[in-house]
């Protein structure tokens, strides 16, 4: 069946309405009822943005909105692809997990062997463990927060084998540090990675058929499957992306820092981190619905929350409070508007 | 139900204190028509309406629902809300029941003006409303559920004689019963929609608004349902029905309302009225009743499916050819294993044994997206739950089955898209605001036209539509069944599932009667009669096959 749209479509009726058939249907689709969320984040965002730019000099600079950007590398880089698991409604937990595993992996590989290998290596890490994930929950249906949580714990237990628990680091290897601290155009090229990344990963969620899917899976898997969409490979594939990206953020900060992340501090918490911006984006943990610049603008959000406590120099211990409370708002509303619709 | 002399004082009791509680309303209904008198231009003769919906206007977004709707519903009558999907009739209904607020007009409770907050706000002013959506708690039993938040209590303890006693007590009142014990979640819809009126009557509710659910129930179901109202009547209720089905319920009908996109066409005594003036005043214009020719197919038309001896679980042994240009129906009663045939044939279903050819060569390991590629496509039973994904627009939801085509190496060729989209929509004509329009926005007719887009898109061989027109007004119907006629002159084989006799009788070249998963009877369907058809459903196997 493959050429049968390329066809003339079966034929219209005498009389009927013929020709071009994209009369009355804009471009641009009519805004529909109920797109409050559609713009939800943005508000908060740039307001928030106003106030601190006006109330400290520091802030609108250059050198701290690059900073910004360059520390959130590796968080944005991972909530692309988080937010296509949400997206085709699963959850992944293990990212954080996958982030140290990668890390320690590239570093250790760094010493011994050589860079770009021990990247890779690393990437292919990410990839195994994101394979597994989505295979547990897509063919054995296991529920996705289980499965990855599950994972977490092994991963971690594994990084925490590899290492016996300490930091390694690669100050002897400098050249290592130069795929995150390259400096091309008066930015680092982990921000170039993390903006090709959340490019990418974007592309593919709104502009191809696999995205389509994503969405289609997500939002109503058993029609989707009915429709002729293979929802486990989607699910797969989300998984996947999701490992490798995380093994990426992994990669990204060991390399800015030349040593591999804390397995005992940062297991769970880039997983929150990331779950904590997408959610507050806007994306919905039920699936089927949300966007990439969502969740860049939901982890740049949270971000410039610390930002400016930093600038302010106000107590950093309200931080966790007002993430908290956002992170219920965020859900809350999307809760409320699912109720609106009905 | 008990009936010992004991008894018989006892289920009183709680009726005494209901009498109790209605008193002053009682006494407020003896005073409303004089009340009604104060708002002047009321005829004496004319009974004071028991609720008054005044010039009631309702949006959703830039959606009018209804507008400029005024109603009277008199006491102790049978008011029912006719029209297409969307016309506004549930929306009508929820307003009365105080789901919903208008955005403007006002409602005059016995000449009072009043405004819901809440069903339960309703239900304090003794309206109560049984909805589409069931609301009651599956685990919970028929008695449980009926006196749910007003258990009689003893300090914090359930006294379960008591609630037993009055239970009991309700049934004999209402004149029908669901066992006391059944625990709600394993009755069928019909029956958990007596708990809920029996609640509605539990809280002392004179007025019931009844939507008649159009998709979850069993025309059966509805049916038993539909038998209830009389004895509600006759306790002196005033009925608000919701519902689709024209014929049976101007029977029972004392007033009718028409309305269509959102506005009241008329409003009056149902005497007045026929099958036909009501669809005419529905639809804005008179239903041509021919359905276009069936053309039989050719006699060399080969089978573009075929099924051979399939078992699967609830099918035992299914063998029948769908030839190219030939519409096949499935019928048979809701259990006889039709659905399992379908799901089956896609592969949702294990098969046990038996094969599936589609075009002349076999199929194993099905899968929606294999068959679709040999040609099979589907339009599942319940299209919100299988068939559409509401949180995508228009758009997206046709396109599904074919993006592979509309793309050039995995990217969607939006252009190509929404031309093909655009097209097959105005072909079908699905009525939209475009087709980025929320697919959640679209009636029941327009959403199950959208599966069909999606279908026709797909240029099938086979299509395999289960209950296409389930839920579905009319209009909706009429033009569904004018598409699957057409697709069949095209060429197309079509295996229709369906428990609507008329649907079937009307539109199949060939009907294979389904009995226990068995094909126990075949009818030419341009002859059979609806005798034969339900004669065939119901008789003994043996019987039917000789």
């Amino acid at each position: 069946m493959k050429s049968a749209v390329e066809e003339p479509l079966l034929p219209l009726e005498p009389g009927g309405p013929a020709g071009d058939g994209s009369r009355g249907y804009g471009a641009f689709g009519r805004r529909r009822i109920g797109d409050l969320r559609q713009s939800g984040i943005l508000i908060p965002f740039i307001a928030l943005f106003i106030v601190l730019s006006l109330t400290n000099t520091h802030f609108f600079t250059g050198t701290n909105l690059l900073n910004v950007l360059d520390q959130q590398a590796s968080t944005l880089v991972a909530a692309a692809g988080e937010t296509l698991v949400l997206v085709t409604g699963g959850l992944d937990l293990s990212i954080g997990a996958i982030y140290v595993l990668a890390g320690v992996t590239a570093a250790h590989f760094a010493l011994v062997t050589n860079p770009t290998f021990a990247i890779l290596l690393a990437l292919l890490v990410g990839l195994a463990v994101g394979l597994t994930n989505g295979i547990v929950t897509a063919v054995f249906r296991v529920n996705s927060l289980i499965a990855t949580l599950a994972a977490s714990y092994v991963v971690i237990g594994i990084a925490g084998l590899a290492t016996g628990g300490n930091i390694i680091d690669d100050f002897t290897h400098p050249s290592f540090g130069n795929f995150s601290r390259t400096v091309f155009l008066g930015v680092h090229t982990s921000t170039w990675v993390m903006i090709f990344v959340v490019v990418l990963l974007g592309f593919v969620l709104h502009r191809t058929t696999t995205g389509r899917y994503m969405y289609a899976a997500g939002g109503n898997r058993e029609a989707a499957q009915l429709a002729g969409v293979r929802v486990r490979q989607v699910q797969i594939l989300a998984f996947a992306c999701s490992g490798v990206v995380a093994a990426l953020g992994g990669v990204i900060d060991t390399s800015r820092v030349l040593s591999s992340p804390s397995v005992s501090n940062e297991g769970f918490g880039l997983a929150f981190a990331v779950l904590a911006g997408v959610v507050v984006g806007g994306t919905s943990i039920l699936g089927g619905r949300g966007a990439m610049w969502r969740s860049v603008v939901g982890i740049l959000f949270i971000a410039l929350i610390a930002n400016g406590f930093n600038l302010l120099g106000a107590n950093p211990l309200y931080e966790t409070i007002v993430l908290g409370v956002l992170l219920v708002a965020a859900v809350a509303f999307d809760s409320w508007t699912r109720l609106r619709q009905g | 139900m008990p009936s010992g002399p004991d008894d018989l004082g006892l289920p009183g009791a709680p009726f005494d204190d209901a009498n109790a509680i209605t008193q002053p309303d009682a006494a407020g209904r003896a005073v409303g028509p004089v009340g009604g008198g104060a708002t002047g231009d009321a005829n004496p003769d004319v009974p004071a309406p028991h609720l008054e919906l005044k010039r009631i206007s309702k949006h959703f977004g830039a959606t009018k629902a209804l507008d400029d709707v005024s109603v009277r519903l008199f006491p102790g009558r049978v008011h029912v809300l006719v029209g297409e999907n969307g016309a506004g009739k549930s929306t009508l209904g929820k307003i009365v029941g105080g789901v919903l607020a208008p955005n403007e007009g006002e409602l005059l409770l016995r000449g009072k003006v009043v405004r819901f907050r809440s069903p339960l706000d309703a239900l304090a002013h003794g309206i109560a409303s049984i909805a589409q959506e069931l609301a009651v708690v599956p685990e919970l039993t028929a008695e449980q559920n009926v006196f749910l938040g007003a258990e009689p209590r003893w300090s914090g303890y359930v006294r379960r004689r008591e609630l037993r006693r009055r239970y009991d007590a309700l049934c004999d009142a209402a004149g029908f019963g669901v066992p006391p014990g059944a625990v709600v979640g394993r009755l069928r819809a019909a029956e958990q929609q007596k708990v809920e009126i029996l609640r509605a009557l539990a809280r002392d509710a004179e007025l019931i608004v009844l939507d008649e659910p159009s998709s979850s129930l069993g025309k059966d179901d509805v049916a038993k349902l539909r038998a209830l109202i009389p004895s509600l009547r006759s306790r002196g209720m005033t009925i608000v029905l919701v519902s689709h089905f024209l014929g049976e319920v101007l029977e029972m009908a004392d007033d009718v309302s028409i309305l269509r996109d959102g506005r009241l066409v008329r409003t009056g005594d149902a005497a007045a009225e026929t099958e036909e003036s009501l669809v005419e005043a529905m639809l804005g214009r008179t239903l041509d009743r021919s359905l276009p020719e069936r053309c039989p197919p050719r006699a060399d038309a080969p089978a573009v499916l075929s099924v051979r001896n399939l078992r699967a679980h609830g099918v035992n042994g299914v063998s029948f050819d769908v030839r190219a240009g030939e519409i096949v129906a499935l019928a048979g009663l809701v259990g006889a294993g039709r659905t399992e045939v379908a799901q089956a044939i896609v592969g949702t279903r294990r098969t046990l044994s038996g094969e599936v050819l589609v075009a002349g060569s076999p199929l194993e390991r099905r899968t929606p997206r294999r068959l679709l590629d040999r040609g099979l496509a589907m339009i599942p039973e319940s299209r919100k739950e299988e068939g559409l994904v509401l949180d995508r627009p228009v758009r997206e939801n046709a396109a599904l089955s074919v993006l592979p085509v509309l793309s050039r190496f995995g990217y969607v060729r939006r252009g190509l898209e929404r031309r093909q989209v655009a097209r097959v929509l105005e072909r079908l004509d699905v009525r939209t605001s475009g087709a980025d329009a929320g697919t959640r926005t679209l009636s029941g007719g327009n959403q199950q036209k959208l599966l069909f887009a999606r279908v026709v898109l797909s240029a099938p061989l086979v299509l395999v539509a289960d209950e296409p027109t389930r839920g579905v007004d009319v209009g909706a119907r009429r033009s569904i069944h004018e598409l699957v006629i057409e697709l069949a002159r095209e060429g197309k084989g079509v295996l229709l599932i369906s428990s609507d006799t008329d649907e079937v009788l009307a539109i199949a070249h060939r009907i294979l009667v389904m009995q226990g998963g068995r094909i126990v009877a075949e009818l030419d369907g341009s002859t059979a009669t609806e005798e034969e058809l339900v004669g065939a459903s119901l008789l003994d196997r043996d019987r039917a096959v000789s």
